[in-house]
């Protein structure tokens, strides 16, 4: 079962305003680069022993998790205590946390050793797609830019991919710019993956923006359809195909590296065949092809009786769709669709896609024999979406399979 | 943007640059392609409502057309971008300039084929071999080409008689080629391999092609040499280079006469049980001696479609019974088909292979635009000579030779292609059309190029649009190099 991503806290002496630490063990936070008062050590950890608060307090440590039993001595050292966590184990060494005082809080913004990181950089969107998992909200977040840029020199320099998602991360024009730059100089060996409609990529002065992006940011960037009149209906903006498409021109011929994301359902799924013929026609310089089953929130839930198709019937489409893509020589991958319900000719292809803290098993995986490979389901996704042909395998089918 | 493509019919949508074409394996449907070599089947009605322009919007016909940039519904900048830059890739060959060099290290053969293409000399005869002086500045031409990836081969007459040739030349690009890519490869017979020379072929990574026309009786009849036995000794060649080289960088070249006509299954089962997995079936060239013995060794070109057909499906089976093998004019012309790429195929070309990819270094110090203008200036008609090879390449490009062949280079511009619905799959080969039809311009509707390619599209759109499951996995391998006949992915 996952850890979530927040937890109630007692917070002492931290004042009002949100702050964000990197948690880390004594022995780590000694020898840590970076500005102690950016940093709380774990004193439940047992690698920090025992230690004198006030003379963390004295080197100036941002603070200190401890238990309650710390309390006294580090309101005596005036050293900020956070305790008490309802769930002791959302918080770990290594994570960067943001910790609000009143009520008492505490949540991750990155996970060390967590299989997917990203930063939220905006809830405001330009399209509006009928299967958003994360609508988005018209209202001034540009503090997230300011936080982003806060989180990055706390992230671990040996991450290897930090996501970026949205809404819309282009909307943030130059910032988006200011904050790659940032990346590539604290971060230069991590790979970014930015999630974005391209649409406002249509604008080559925007591409010039971000050319620090170039060898180190992959574009995640939808496609829903082959033609115009049903793209634009899915990402309901009239002119969103054309500029999409321009935008991912605009980016390849300045270097950059596409990949073309497609999102199952009932509308998307009977143009997905065209979609593949599509893209190894126009666009055989994409870097990544990734084929998605939906995660139902957001829209999705609420666009349920336009969008629902029988996974099991998406699976056959998207895995030959997949296999179409591959035998042409064009990196693909399938996400978010069991193993039991896609032919065993696309398992090679299938992917754990699904962030570790909002991923699960159903009932019916309970004794499954490939369930450690399988990317399993959205907990969002109950047994009304997960359809009725999900099934465990048997050891004995998979090695009659594989003779 | 304003474009002259924008206004639109009745229908709502306006047409993009488009060709069509009626085919007999298509079955009372119509080929439709862009300018990409992108297709679509349409239906006589279908076809009528695109070009009346009330093909009504959103049935399966119309998003095909609008999907491939057959048509626009008014918005025209993005769909000729994509076109543009399909275009762009499917003629990438056009910008790189002359990648494949041909060297003739010598004009002697112990073999006296009667269908060779090339005006030969006897073993003993001297004067046919490439001097010194020739082969260096050779090296300097091939190396002046801007082409970032090079290759050199050398045929002949028989090569492997003029080894200290090969042997120069090779080590000299080799030296010089410094950081760049070079292949080098050899069509030879294969008599005259020793270890000594296949271990030098080995060291440089050669590919061979050894000419191998079928059974021993079709072989040796078409290939006699003195002593007989043509095939047993080309065999004995074969076997030290799969040995030294690897099987794989060793290939066979079918030339198909009249009498290896008669038995396509047969030709197809011995160069397989032969360990051949890549088959070349060439029909006879009209060139050099060819003309002259059209007579004996010649037949028509319904002949051999019948021959390649039968051939092809005794392959295909083979293919379905598990063993890959291949058929490499099908995988070119199913490369331009099925994919955004070029096959990079220097006669199958439009602008013309001919000079903008390929020279050739004569024996005697002469470039051509093409091996069969080489064997036309054999006989005596200098139209493709550019020069020799002492001139710099700068000027064998300017040469009257080169202006002659432009004339003929452009497919899309000759007379009988430019409405054909084939000929962005298709090339113009315009040494072929000077050489058959006296100029380089000449209507292609009534050549054999034509005809020959017109029946192998139509074969191959046959079997894509009515063969089987496995049949189209096998084709589609060929054409994208990636082979799994079990229909794997292969990710």
């Amino acid at each position: 079962m996952s850890l979530p991503l927040h937890t109630l806290a007692q917070v002492e002496g931290l004042g009002p305003t949100p702050k964000l630490l990197k948690l880390l063990a004594l022995p780590e936070a000694l020898a840590t680069e970076l500005p102690l008062n950016r940093v709380a050590v774990d004193l439940r950890h047992p690698s920090s022993g025992k230690v004198l608060l006030a003379a963390l307090a004295a080197a100036d440590f941002g603070a200190a998790f401890g238990t309650i039993d710390h309390v006294p001595e580090a309101r005596e050292a005036g050293l900020p205590l956070i305790h008490s966590l309802r769930r002791g184990d959302v918080a770990g060494s290594g994570d960067v946390v943001r910790v609000e005082s009143s009520p008492g809080r505490v949540g991750i913004v990155h996970r060390r050793g967590a299989n997917a990181n990203t930063l939220l950089l905006t809830e405001r969107c330009n399209s509006l797609c009928v299967m958003c998992s994360q609508p988005p909200r018209d209202e001034d977040d540009s503090w997230r830019l300011a936080e982003a840029l806060d989180v990055i020199p706390l992230l671990d320099h040996d991450i290897e991919v930090l996501g970026i998602t949205g809404g819309e991360p282009t909307l943030l024009g130059e910032g988006l710019g200011r904050l790659l730059e940032v990346v590539r100089e604290r971060l230069p060996s991590t790979r970014l993956h930015i999630l974005t409609n391209g649409r406002l990529f249509s604008d080559p002065g925007l591409v010039r923006t971000v050319s620090a992006g170039v060898d180190a940011v992959t574009w995640g960037i939808p496609l829903y359809a082959e033609v115009a009149r049903v793209h634009d209906d899915v990402v309901q903006a009239s002119g969103a195909f054309d500029e999409t498409l321009e935008g991912i021109h605009n980016l390849a011929e300045a270097g950059h590296d596409v990949e073309i994301r497609f999102v199952a359902h009932a509308m998307s799924l009977p143009r997905l065949p065209a979609l593949a013929e599509f893209i190894w026609r126009n666009l055989p310089f994409s870097g990544h092809v990734a084929l998605m089953g939906l995660e139902p929130m957001g829209y999705a839930r609420k666009n349920r009786d336009r969008l629902w198709v029988d996974p099991a019937d998406a699976a056959a489409t998207v895995a030959d769709a997949a296999i179409y893509l591959a035998r042409r020589g064009m990196p693909v991958s399938i996400y978010n669709v069991p193993l039991c319900l896609l032919p065993r000719q696309a398992w090679p292809l299938a992917r754990q896609s699904i962030s570790d803290w909002k991923q699960d098993y159903a009932a019916e995986c309970e004794g499954c024999a490939v369930r450690t490979a399988c990317c399993g389901f959205f907990i969002s996704a109950d047994a009304t979406w997960r359809g009725q042909r999900i099934r465990p395998l048997s050891a004995a089918e998979m090695s009659e399979a594989s003779a | 943007m304003r474009s002259r493509f924008a206004s639109r019919g009745p229908g709502g949508f306006g047409l993009l640059p488009v060709r069509s074409t009626r085919l007999p394996s298509l079955s009372g449907r119509l080929l439709v392609t862009n300018e990409a070599g992108e297709f679509a089947l349409l239906t006589e009605a279908e076809h009528a409502a695109l070009l009346d322009g009330t093909l009504p919007r959103g049935t399966a016909a119309y998003d095909a057309l609008l999907a491939r940039h057959m048509i626009h519904e008014g918005q025209v900048a993005v769909p000729l971008r994509l076109l543009a830059t399909k275009l762009r890739t499917k003629k990438a060959f056009v910008l790189e300039g002359p990648s494949l060099h041909i060297m003739v290290p010598t004009l002697r053969c112990d073999h006296s084929c009667g269908y060779c293409q090339v005006s030969r000399r006897r073993m003993d005869e001297a004067g046919y071999d490439m001097s010194p002086t020739h082969a260096l500045a050779a090296v300097d031409r091939i190396l002046e080409s801007p082409a970032k990836a090079l290759t050199v081969e050398f045929q002949g007459g028989e090569p492997l008689l003029a080894f200290d040739v090969i042997q120069r030349v090779t080590e000299e690009v080799t030296r010089r080629a410094a950081g760049r890519s070079v292949t080098f490869s050899m069509t030879s017979t294969l008599h005259h391999l020793t270890p000594e020379i296949a271990a030098f072929l080995r060291d440089h990574a050669f590919q061979l092609s050894a000419s191998i026309d079928g059974p021993a009786a079709v072989h040796d009849s078409n290939r006699p040499v003195p002593g007989g036995n043509s095939l047993a000794k080309t065999l004995q060649g074969v076997a030290l280079a799969r040995e030294v080289l690897g099987p794989a960088n060793v290939a066979a070249i079918t030339t198909v006469t009249r009498s290896g006509l008669e038995q396509p299954e047969a030709m197809v089962n011995a160069l397989v049980s032969l360990g051949f997995r890549s088959l070349f079936l060439r029909s006879v060239s009209p060139f050099g001696f060819a003309v002259r013995s059209a007579r004996r060794t010649g037949y028509d070109m319904a002949a051999f479609l019948a021959f390649y057909e039968r051939a092809l499906r005794r392959i295909l089976e083979l293919n379905r019974g598990g063993l890959a093998v291949e058929e490499a004019y099908a995988a070119v012309l199913l490369r331009h088909m099925l994919t955004p790429f070029h096959s990079g195929y220097l006669d199958l070309r439009s602008p013309a292979g001919a000079g903008l990819g390929v020279l050739v270094y004569d024996h005697d110090g002469s470039v051509y635009a093409s091996d069969e203008g080489r064997m036309l200036g054999a006989t005596g008609d200098p139209t493709f000579r550019l020069g020799a090879v002492t001139e710099p390449l700068a000027q064998l490009m300017a040469s009257a030779a080169m202006e002659t062949l432009a004339r003929g280079g452009v497919a899309e511009e000759q007379p009988g292609c430019r409405d054909c619905a084939l000929v962005p799959w298709c090339g113009s080969d315009p040494v072929h059309h000077h050489a058959t039809a006296g100029d380089v311009a000449a209507d292609r509707l009534s050549s054999d190029f034509c005809q020959r390619h017109m029946g192998l599209f139509d074969l191959l759109l046959g079997l894509l649009e009515h063969g089987d499951a496995a049949t189209r996995d096998v084709l589609l391998s060929w054409a994208t190099r990636r082979w799994g006949t079990d229909g794997a992915p292969l990710a």
